[in-house]
């Protein structure tokens, strides 16, 4: 029946690189009623299919959007296949398959810096497997035991009788063997694949136009959509002109999607946005107009003081030692709305008829994605199907599904035809899930030898999670805000120890729909404590770098790469004429990160001269990918620092598009050195945690140049005169 | 009607006068590397060449181009990627989401047919694209490969 057949294998391997024997290393997108390929191999688990030529194709569950985690992912697999690398290719199993296979391949979500962190044991189970099977395979043709078989590249040989034979000549018969129990993976120190700094698979597609993205979706008949939702957060549509734009070029319809949005159908999507721009739209605003930034800075400076708040990590009796220190410091920090700013805007293409739903997207999670078809569509979700197109960036903003059901709305008035739904920019900065806002008051005493004897840090705040996964709330308290601030969390634990410790959170949620913005709530997490630090440092009259090492006996590895970073830029010694230096370093995504930064401040312009980052993400997986994932980071977390800031008037965002929302561009960008130190026995993530250091660093540089402390970001507000 | 040189090849197109240059590439010439990413000429994503010079064609109604006028692309660079900047970007690697780069590629292209020895401050002057992966330091390292001719195998 279609049910069955629409997450079949059939279905399933259209879409694979496999079965359309492309020579390129992307993926290749699957285009609806296109048959089997004839070439089609059969798998040797849902991890492996080899074919006939050699060709290793590896499922890659967790999407790519610029980070590497394909070729990485791809690498561990292939370590344990004992494969040719040469001859790797990847390909994305779908959601809808991945349901049907009681969910082989896992988790699909990628976010949270968690891609190889928390599959790889399972990854290299698949690829350790599959290598099995092939042994079994031949050394059964041969009546040879297996256990006299060795591999290398691809290569089966039974030694002792001179017999050798090649993956792709057993990939069939293996395909039939009963899958081992249990395997035995390698010890990462005898690595020759995983552990390399190998290029990227996806990158000759990218450099020639050939690379499809979402946006770039071309189905036969394929109608073009423009969407405006209300603009103010809690506002829907009263009414609309749909016929003053009939008869503009290519229009088909005005669609009002759900009670917020509308949207004009068209043969092209700029005429589609054409018509869209001036189309008669008015607005109930709702109960919100009155918010701004202003409103939203009030709530949480009550919230700074307030007598409830959730407690995050404690020792000893902060409020109590802070009245009776020698000198006390206290300072406010606060760090604004950002918008993810993908380059390429929110989009989705969806083909519905009343028997089935297929959505291609760029996604962070194709298992939402298919979930948010089914719920708009209707249908059950074995009657939906994901496919998922390489990210123009996601940086969390592509978690979301928001897109999803809006464009499968829209393709439920035109069954048969499909419909590609692409936001303007100007949609996607006021449609955003913004970086979450919060204002953090911290105070510190020191006794008469300057050290430091007591420390309360309150967040007052925005919770992520209350907004989007209520469920993950713990008795009403958000976890997630004290990244990197607990005691003991192995996703990212405090690197001091301060004898009488307070850190709880005033939750405080305005009417601005918060998101996970890569690097989530540890990027202010880390200015705030970091700078505060320094402030004490200074107080203290103590050099920042001695100062933190007095509290970080107990924490070696987030002083090994403090450490690391500080010896790289030259601490001990001066800085070169003109040049100041700051430090940051703190723990998230599970690995340890330190930044040292070196800038200048001429007549008030500053310059970042130089940064150094350390990373230990226990295993380093790809060297290569945590350098430019590392580089990123500065380029992501920077750009919040010096420019982004979402601003609210008439609860609404007023930044609609890049000229008011700046983002770091080349001619800020400074040298960036970077130590990757993997001290093994743990797996943490690089996508995200060193984005929170490199503010930190530089603004403690700042102060260094100049005297100010820049407590409220962004930089561009701030004289530094 | 608009009558447009595209790589090499003049075409009729049936569009409305106004429509951006960047619109027609992507939806009546069906070439997609081109991209949209801000359609007010600041992110770069669209940038293609007209007569050599780096354009940004979101902001470029087509009815502003002579037929005669050379429009190329990211697919008319070159018919394989052999352009030295694509080697340059190859060989180092530089793409990581990849949604910027044909704009990058184009930029960086042009300042070099241009600017044979580009300086860092001719560099930081002329790419003014965005990336929001954060790429920088490899475009700059791959345009100064491109021009110095050093950027020859991927590794």
């Amino acid at each position: 029946m279609t049910i069955v057949q629409s997450v079949s294998r059939r279905n399933f391997l259209v879409g694979s690189a496999a079965a359309l024997g492309g020579l390129s290393l992307g993926f290749h997108l699957p285009l609806p009623g296109k048959a089997l390929a004839a070439d089609a191999a059969p798998e040797i688990n849902a991890w492996v299919v080899v074919k006939p030529d050699e060709t290793v194709v590896i499922r890659i569950a967790r999407s790519e959007m610029g980070q590497g985690t394909l070729t990485g992912l791809a690498q561990l697999v292939a370590e344990e296949l004992d494969c040719d690398w040469a001859r790797v290719t990847t390909e994305y199993p779908t959601p809808g398959e991945n349901l049907a296979r009681s969910r082989v391949w896992g988790n699909f979500s990628t976010g949270g810096s968690r891609g190889i962190r928390e599959s790889h044991d399972y990854v290299r189970q698949g690829g350790a497997a599959a290598r099995q099977m092939l042994i079994a395979a031949a050394a059964a043709e041969w009546g040879v035991p297996a256990a006299e078989c060795t591999t290398d590249k691809g290569t089966i040989t039974h030694a002792a009788s001179g017999r050798s034979t090649t993956y792709g000549k057993v990939a069939d018969a293996a395909g039939r063997m009963t899958p081992p129990a249990e395997v035995t993976l390698k010890d990462p120190k005898d690595w020759t694949i995983a552990g390399q700094p190998l290029p990227r698979l996806d990158t000759a597609d990218k450099l020639t136009g050939k690379q499809i993205y979402g946006t770039d979706l071309q189905l036969d008949g394929m109608l073009n959509a423009a969407i405006k939702a209300c603009p103010v957060f809690g506002g829907k549509v009263q009414s609309f002109d749909a016929a003053a734009v009939a008869d503009m070029p290519g229009v088909r319809k005005v669609v009002q999607v759900g009670e917020t949005a509308v949207a004009v159908v068209a043969d092209t999507w700029w005429r589609a946005k054409t018509a869209l721009d001036a189309l008669p739209i008015v607005w109930d605003e709702g109960p919100n107009t009155g918010v701004t930034s202003a409103t939203i800075a009030s709530m949480l400076e009550e919230g700074l003081d307030a007598d409830e708040a959730f407690i995050g990590n404690q020792a000893g009796n902060a409020r109590e030692a802070l009245a009776g220190g020698a000198k006390t410091v206290s300072a406010v920090y606060g760090f604004p709305y950002q918008n993810h700013a993908t380059m390429e805007p929110m989009n989705a293409t969806a083909l519905y008829t009343p028997e089935k739903c297929e959505v291609w997207v760029p996604t962070q999670n194709g298992e939402a994605s298919l979930a948010a078809a089914a719920e708009a569509s209707g249908l059950p979700v074995n009657q939906c199907e994901v496919y998922k197109i390489h990210l123009g960036g996601g940086f969390g903003r592509r978690g979301m599904q928001d897109y999803v059901t809006q464009v499968v709305h829209i393709a439920k008035e035109f069954p048969g035809t499909p419909v590609k739904l692409i936001w303007s920019r100007e949609e996607d900065m006021l449609q955003g899930r913004y970086h979450p806002v919060t204002q953090g008051k911290l105070t510190g005493t020191l006794d008469a030898d300057g050290n430091l004897t007591a420390l309360h840090m309150r967040i007052s705040g925005q919770s992520i999670l209350a907004a989007v996964m209520p469920q993950r709330m713990q008795d009403g308290m958000d976890p997630i805000i004290f990244q990197g601030l607990t005691a003991d969390s192995p996703e990212g634990h405090l690197g001091y120890t301060i004898p009488n410790l307070l850190i709880d959170h005033a939750m405080r949620n305005p009417p601005v729909p918060p998101g996970f913005w890569r690097g989530v709530n540890l990027n202010q997490n880390a200015i705030y404590l970091e700078c505060f630090l320094d402030e004490l440092a200074h107080a203290a009259g103590q050099d920042p770098l001695a100062f933190r090492r007095k509290l970080m006996a107990n924490h070696p590895k987030h002083l090994a790469v403090l450490n690391a970073v500080a010896e790289r830029i030259g601490w001990e010694e001066p800085a070169p004429e003109g040049r100041h230096r700051g430090l940051a370093q703190i723990m998230g995504f599970g690995s340890y990160v330190a930044a040292a930064a070196e800038v200048s401040v001429a007549d008030g312009r500053l310059r970042i001269h130089r940064i150094v980052a350390a990373t230990d993400p226990g295993h380093a997986v790809n060297p290569a990918q945590i350098e430019r994932q590392v580089e990123g980071s500065f380029v992501y977390g920077l750009s919040a620092c010096l420019y982004g800031e979402c601003t609210v008037n008439g609860g609404r965002i007023e930044q609609e598009n890049f000229d008011t929302y700046d983002v770091m561009r080349m001619a800020d960008m400074p040298a960036v050195e970077t130590i990757v130190m993997p001290s093994g026995g743990f797996w943490g993530g690089v996508g995200e945690p060193t984005i929170a250091v490199a503010a930190p660093a530089v603004l403690n540089a700042i102060f260094a140049a100049t005297g100010k402390r820049i407590r409220q970001l962004p930089l561009k507000n701030h004289s530094l005169v | 009607m608009a009558r447009l040189t595209i790589n090499g090849t003049q075409r009729d197109i049936d569009v409305e006068p106004d429509t951006p240059l960047l619109w027609v590439l992507r939806e009546q010439a069906g070439l997609t590397g081109t991209k949209y990413g801000c359609g007010v000429a600041q992110c770069g994503a669209c940038t293609v060449h007209i007569d050599g010079v780096a354009t940004r064609s979101c902001v470029m109604p087509v009815s502003a181009i002579e037929p005669e006028q050379q429009i190329v692309t990211i697919e008319g660079l070159s018919p394989d990627g052999s352009h030295p900047v694509q080697k340059a970007w190859l060989a180092l690697d530089v793409p990581q989401c990849g949604y910027c780069q044909a704009g990058m590629i184009m930029a960086a292209a042009s300042l070099i047919a241009q600017n044979p020895s580009p300086t860092d401050a001719d560099i930081d002057a002329e790419i003014t694209n965005i990336c929001r992966c954060g790429t920088y330091n490899r475009v700059r390292a791959a345009i100064k490969a491109a021009a110095d001719g050093s950027a020859t195998s991927n590794g």
